[in-house]
């Protein structure tokens, strides 16, 4: 290194002059540019930007020029140093991209391989079918009441008008329970939750009852002793028939898609008057009674060519039953109305047989998650 | 019930034009619901025609049989005039019998098609038909052999068999009993056609005299009615007329002697059940009384019954002679010799009826009518139709003499306001239209100002109350006219907090892999014993059932484990590896109070509630769990991680502590021995501390026992829960919490304890001892082994401490550290390694 131009002499320094300075710069982009991953660029930083490459040497260098000749000289240095280091960083930028890259690339994996550490678990459908009525009826307003399975006779039947000699007793075949005078039985609808919450509430009453129910009826495809059973009862001034029929129009509608409609006949329960039974329009053939997939003159085999499925009863509060409860029947009337929760899903999912929902065969469940 | 269309259109002038499906769907519309429309002339595709058997020639075949070679007169219907030769199997006929032939091209009922075919040496051109072929009846016997004045060779036969009349088979619910008649059904048939109606009933009758049947009716109102006719030489071999024995058959009844099908007929056609006794087995004066207790009569069926004082009796003067309504006596039955008829057309109390038939577990056709209620005012009208039959058809001659006790009771008037029908049906419903509608059916009307004034006809017996009216008007005007509008109730308050968070622990084990299931809530010893239950556990104390399914499982559960393990081995049998699955269902146990039969006119009283609802057994919903098999997968990852590869009693506390965590109910554990869990792997899961703590169930692995008498394998493992109790721990409002941002101080302990000291033990001496500071503590090592004494094990403890206000020193987090060591030292023997 030349010692400090103090003498204000024109002094010639080789490693300023600009054709050193530039052949400095293109051999260190170069250098750069050449460098083939991180690993060789740090010996080029070292070479070209280090405390002892050549641009460096130079700007030590600049001292040794005359005051005047400093400023040009220093510039030259500065611009290609810079430059320099600009390259660096962009190499190095380029490098370490292209490293991750291939880093990335070794650390592939199988992305389909299974996960199944842990199977997955559902809620049973029935339970969130219940639901879903349930959330249906809340939507518009609805409350849920529930009650005990095992019930007090007078809940069941007397309260509902059915007398002890009513026929209807012999109709819904009862679970009774030991001993008889107990007066218990294992309740064959979730009505009794309808005089309970009668009995409990003043009017206006909105209430659905979801719930296991029990008839002593054979174990087959299509009946079972256990069952579930949502009911519904509006109480309120004014309430006639047809709030009955929107209700229940809403109901299939948000149960089974827009277009299924329902439809009324006339029919007999002891709690309501007028009655009625509350038909589905068919799934499969909407109506028209023929197999839609097998052209006209095939019978439909959902309906049996009826066009209609039936889905439950319903009717007016027979004022006997509000009496019975407590509710000033020439004030109030009011409409219920009862459905098998079991027979629903069955139509709404095409379950062929009862039984699967009471097997607790895990791969029934899982089928439809934990919600409906 | 069923109906033959053309009993129906004898009644009812309906437009020729009306189909048989259109008339079920006006019934339907009407209340009387339609089950099956059968149409037998559906199934058979002609040419089926009516020939005459020329000549016929048995011939023995090497199969033993032997067939008849025939040749039948059909007519022009073969297109030649020639007769057809056809072979025969049936021996039931002879040559100038006129027989039922279906020719080549036809189809048979079951889409059987005929066609001219080689057989036993011959070319059959067609067949010679028996009833069950044609679908006339079930068995066969024989072909059909028609009456002489039946029909000309070549005839259709369709119309001949009357297999062109279709039957509407109808569900008649229990308020519509005058539809258990033809009467009933075509006066409605009428109604749906605006057509006129003859009723059968409406007949000129003698009038009542002294000189019928002496007849004594002791109890008035059981019997308020009771109408006696006799007919004496009656020709016991009279067959019954093939119209009366078809609509039978099209009836469901079965013919079986011109004088039993005559009454049957009769009933069938009125609605009113008719007994036939043979006179000449009577003996002097009938009556009619309430059983002595103990007394015994046969009845027809060939039963012996003991009665209750509450049965109804016909007696003479021998003793019993039937069960008034409901079965006829043995001794006094009708039989193929019987020339002497006594006709018995009487009224009964319907709610005796029904308590008989129940009593003595019978159902008939007499029964079902009897005790849903009949028109009282035909007795005398039926009683003389059916000696109109028996004379007509049986050669009979009817006795002078018409034997009549009592009266039928008045109907009592229904006063309705007019607008009942339109305000409750929501349709528009003028006052006059629901009078006339009301009229149409047999109703006196009086209009009263603002009210209607009805008075029931006397075959609606189950019209009693102004809305039965409003049923009544509404089926007519028609349920289709019912509007559907929505109702607009106030706002709802949403689900409960409990339905809200039961909901939530259906999603959280569902979460951690817990499949739902369903079960029967049934129980029984087995059941029991194979949970290996004391003799006096208390969930042997069983509500029983009076009337259960299944003799094995007589009772309501107690327990919702049997279902779960039942349906855990169900699983492992179809092939699954491992399931874990849960259940939340009310469970009872026995020792319920009796419960009042209150009266329905009013509102109980609030004190005759309480005690009804006292009676009612609690029936706390309970969760049950059960792990079996694999819990946690192997795969590519290595083992599974449960703690045994297996399902086992941790990872049954597992789901349980979670459950506890996501309700907000810190759980606890201590160790139980309770069946089924093996005694030394069950935990009682607890909430609250102390002596406030409140057992919520038992969770752990199960018996060895259990597991085989399941078989599910060893470790298996099961929790039930008290979900009731635990849901009502869930706090309401938790306060949030104030988060403290100054670092954490972490001091990790091993301490050596006796091998029968519990880690909860020591967590709680380690947490008390620490003080406040202490943020957490957590057991992340359990050791035994080399470095440990016999008798020892190592317990590691990771402590975390954190001040709201300041950063720890050392000093103040070691102190803490020791004070936590000094009271496990101190309360549970540990010694710090």
């Amino acid at each position: 290194m030349s010692g400090p131009n103090s003498q204000f002499d024109p002094v010639e320094v080789a490693v300023l002059q600009p054709e050193a300075v530039d052949a400095a710069r293109e051999a260190a982009l170069a250098a750069i540019e050449a460098a083939g991953d991180p690993e060789e660029l740090k010996a080029v930083r070292t070479a070209h930007a280090g405390d002892r490459s050549p641009l460096a040497l130079a700007n030590r260098e600049i001292g040794a020029l005359p005051p005047q000749a400093r400023k040009e000289a220093g510039q030259r240095v500065g611009k290609a140093r810079g430059a320099v280091e600009q390259a660096l960083g962009r190499r190095a930028a380029v490098l370490e991209a292209e490293h991750e890259e291939r880093m990335l690339a070794t650390e592939t994996v199988d992305v389909t391989l299974p996960t199944d550490r842990q199977p997955a678990g559902a809620r049973h459908p029935l339970t969130t079918g219940a639901e879903l009525i349930a959330d249906i009826f809340v939507a518009m307003g609805w409350e849920v009441a529930e009650g005990p399975v095992i019930e007090a006779e007078w809940l069941n039947f007397d309260a509902l008008n059915l007398g002890p000699d009513h026929p209807a007793r012999t109709m819904q075949d009862t679970f009774w329970t030991e001993p008889a005078s107990d007066h218990l039985v294992l309740r064959t609808q979730t009505s009794p939750v309808q005089a309970r919450t009668m009995l409990s509430r003043t009017p206006p009453i909105y209430v659905v009852s979801p719930g296991r129910v029990f008839r002593t009826d054979e174990y087959d495809a299509t009946h079972s002793p256990v069952f579930h059973q949502v009911e519904g009862l509006a109480i309120d001034r004014g309430i006639s028939m047809a709030h009955l029929k929107g209700t229940l129009d809403h109901f299939a509608t948000a149960m089974f898609g827009e277009g299924i409609t329902t439809r009324f006949r006339p029919s007999y329960f002891p709690f309501t008057e007028p009655s009625a039974e509350v038909d589905l329009v068919c799934f499969v053939c909407r109506g028209s009674g023929t197999d839609p997939e097998r052209g006209g003159s095939v019978v439909c085999r959902t309906c049996k060519g009826e066009g209609w499925i039936e889905w439950g009863g319903c009717g007016v509060v027979n004022p006997r039953v509000l009496r019975a409860c407590g509710v000033d029947d020439t004030e109030f009337t009011g409409f219920a109305f009862g459905m098998g929760i079991d027979r629903s899903l069955m139509f709404r999912h095409g379950i062929s047989d009862m039984r699967d929902l009471f097997e607790g065969d895990v791969r029934f469940a899982t089928t439809f998650g934990s919600e409906l | 019930m069923r109906v033959p269309v053309s009993w129906i259109r004898e009644h009812a002038d309906l437009p020729e034009s009306a189909t048989s499906e259109e008339l079920a769907a006006r019934l339907t519309a009407l209340g009387l619901k339609l089950e099956a429309l059968e149409r037998p002339a559906e199934a058979i595709t002609g040419p089926l025609v009516v020939g005459r058997v020329l000549t016929m020639e048995p011939e023995p075949q090497k199969n033993g049989k032997t067939i008849n070679w025939c040749t039948v007169d059909v007519g022009d219907a073969n297109g030649t005039g020639e007769p057809q030769g056809i072979v025969c199997g049936a021996h039931n006929f002879a040559p100038g019998d006129l027989v039922v032939v279906i020719l080549p091209g036809g189809v048979l009922p079951g889409n059987f098609a005929i066609s001219a075919r080689k057989t036993y040496g011959h070319v059959s051109a067609g067949m010679i038909c028996s009833g069950a072929e044609l679908g006339l009846s079930a068995e066969s016997d024989g072909i059909v052999v028609l009456p002489a004045d039946a029909g000309e060779p070549g005839d259709d036969a369709i119309g001949v068999l009357g297999l062109d009349d279709d039957v509407i088979e109808m569900e008649i619910n229990p308020d519509r009993a005058y539809a258990l008649s033809v009467r009933g059904v075509a006066r409605d048939a009428a109604l749906a056609y605006d057509a006129p109606f003859r009723d059968p009933c409406e007949r000129d009758v003698p009038p009542a005299d002294d000189a019928g049947w002496p007849v004594r009716i002791e109890d008035p109102a059981g019997c308020p009615v009771f109408v006696a006719r006799l007919v004496s030489g009656l020709d016991a071999t009279a067959t019954t007329p093939e119209f009366i024995a078809r609509r039978l058959t099209q009836a469901g009844m079965r013919p079986i002697s011109l004088a039993v099908d005559v009454t049957n007929y009769v009933m069938l056609e009125t609605g009113r059940p008719i007994h036939g006794y043979d006179a000449d087995k009577l003996t002097g004066t009938v009556g009619v009384r309430r059983a002595g207790a103990g007394e015994r009569l046969t009845t027809l069926d060939g039963t012996r019954r003991i009665l209750s004082p509450e049965d109804l009796v016909v007696v003479d003067d021998s003793g019993l002679i039937g069960l008034g309504g409901v079965m006829g006596g043995e001794d006094t039955e009708m039989s193929a010799t019987t020339t002497r008829v006594l006709v018995e057309s009487a009224h009964w109390d319907p709610v005796s009826m029904f308590r008989t038939g129940r009593r003595h577990k019978i159902t008939s056709e007499a029964g079902k009518r009897n005790e849903r209620g009949v028109d009282p005012t035909i007795c005398e009208a039926a009683a003389d139709r059916v000696v109109e039959l028996l004379v007509t058809y049986g050669g009979a001659t009817a006795e002078p003499g018409v034997t009549v006790v009592g009266t039928p009771p008045a109907r009592e008037p229904i006063t309705m306001a007019a607008d009942l029908p339109a305000r409750v049906s929501g349709i528009d419903i003028p006052a006059d239209r629901a009078v006339q509608v009301l009229r149409d059916q047999g109703f006196a009307v009086d209009a009263e100002g603002a009210d209607v004034v009805a008075v029931p006809p006397q075959w609606r017996p189950d019209v009693t109350d102004p809305f039965d009216l409003v049923e009544e008007v509404v089926r007519v005007v028609g349920y289709d006219a019912v509007p559907s509008v929505l109702p607009t109730p106030g706002a709802g308050r949403g689900l409960t907090r409990a339905q809200r968070l039961r909901r939530r622990v259906g999603r959280t084990l569902a979460g951690a892999g817990a499949v739902e299931v369903v079960s029967f809530p049934f129980v029984g010893d087995a059941s029991l014993d194979a949970l290996g239950l004391d003799a006096d556990d208390e969930r042997r104390r069983t509500i029983r059932l009076a009337n259960p399914l299944s003799a094995q499982e007589p009772a309501y559960t107690t327990t919702l484990l049997p279902g779960l393990l039942r349906a855990a081995a169900r699983n492992l049998g179809r092939g699954a590896t491992g399931v874990t699955l849960f259940e939340t269902g009310s469970v009872v146990r026995g020792g319920s109070s009796p419960t009042p039969i209150l009266g329905v006119e009013s509102r109980p009283s609030e004190l005759e509630l309480k005690e009804l609802l006292a009676g009612v057994p609690d029936q706390p919903l309970h969760l049950g769990l059960v792990l079996a098999g694999e819990r946690e997968r192997a795969g590519w990852w290595g083992e599974g991680a449960s703690p045994q590869g297996w399902a086992g009693w941790a990872d049954a506390l597992a789901l349980v502590r979670r459950l506890g965590d996501e309700l907000g109910v810190p759980l606890s554990t201590r160790a139980a021995v309770r069946a089924p869990w093996h005694p030394g792997r069950c935990a009682e899961v607890l909430a609250g501390e102390g002596e406030s703590a409140v057992v919520l169930g038992h969770a752990g692995e199960l018996h060895p026992r259990v597991c085989d008498a399941h078989d599910l394998p060893r470790r298996s493992a099961a929790v039930e829960l008290d979900l009731d109790a635990l849901l009502a721990l869930a706090p309401d409002r938790v306060a949030g919490p104030e988060l403290s941002s100054f670092p954490m101080a972490k001091e990790d302990v091993a301490l050596l304890v006796d091998v029968s000291v519990t880690a909860a033990e020591v967590e709680a001496a380690l947490r008390e001892g620490a003080g406040e500071l202490l943020e957490s503590v957590r057991l992340f090592d359990v050791y035994t082994g080399a470095q440990v004494p016999e008798g020892k094990k190592s317990l590691a403890f990771a402590l975390r401490f954190r001040a709201p206000d300041r950063t720890l020193t050392e000093a103040e987090t070691g102190a803490a550290r020791d004070a936590a060591v000094a009271a496990a030292a101190e309360r549970c023997g540990a010694v710090q390694r």
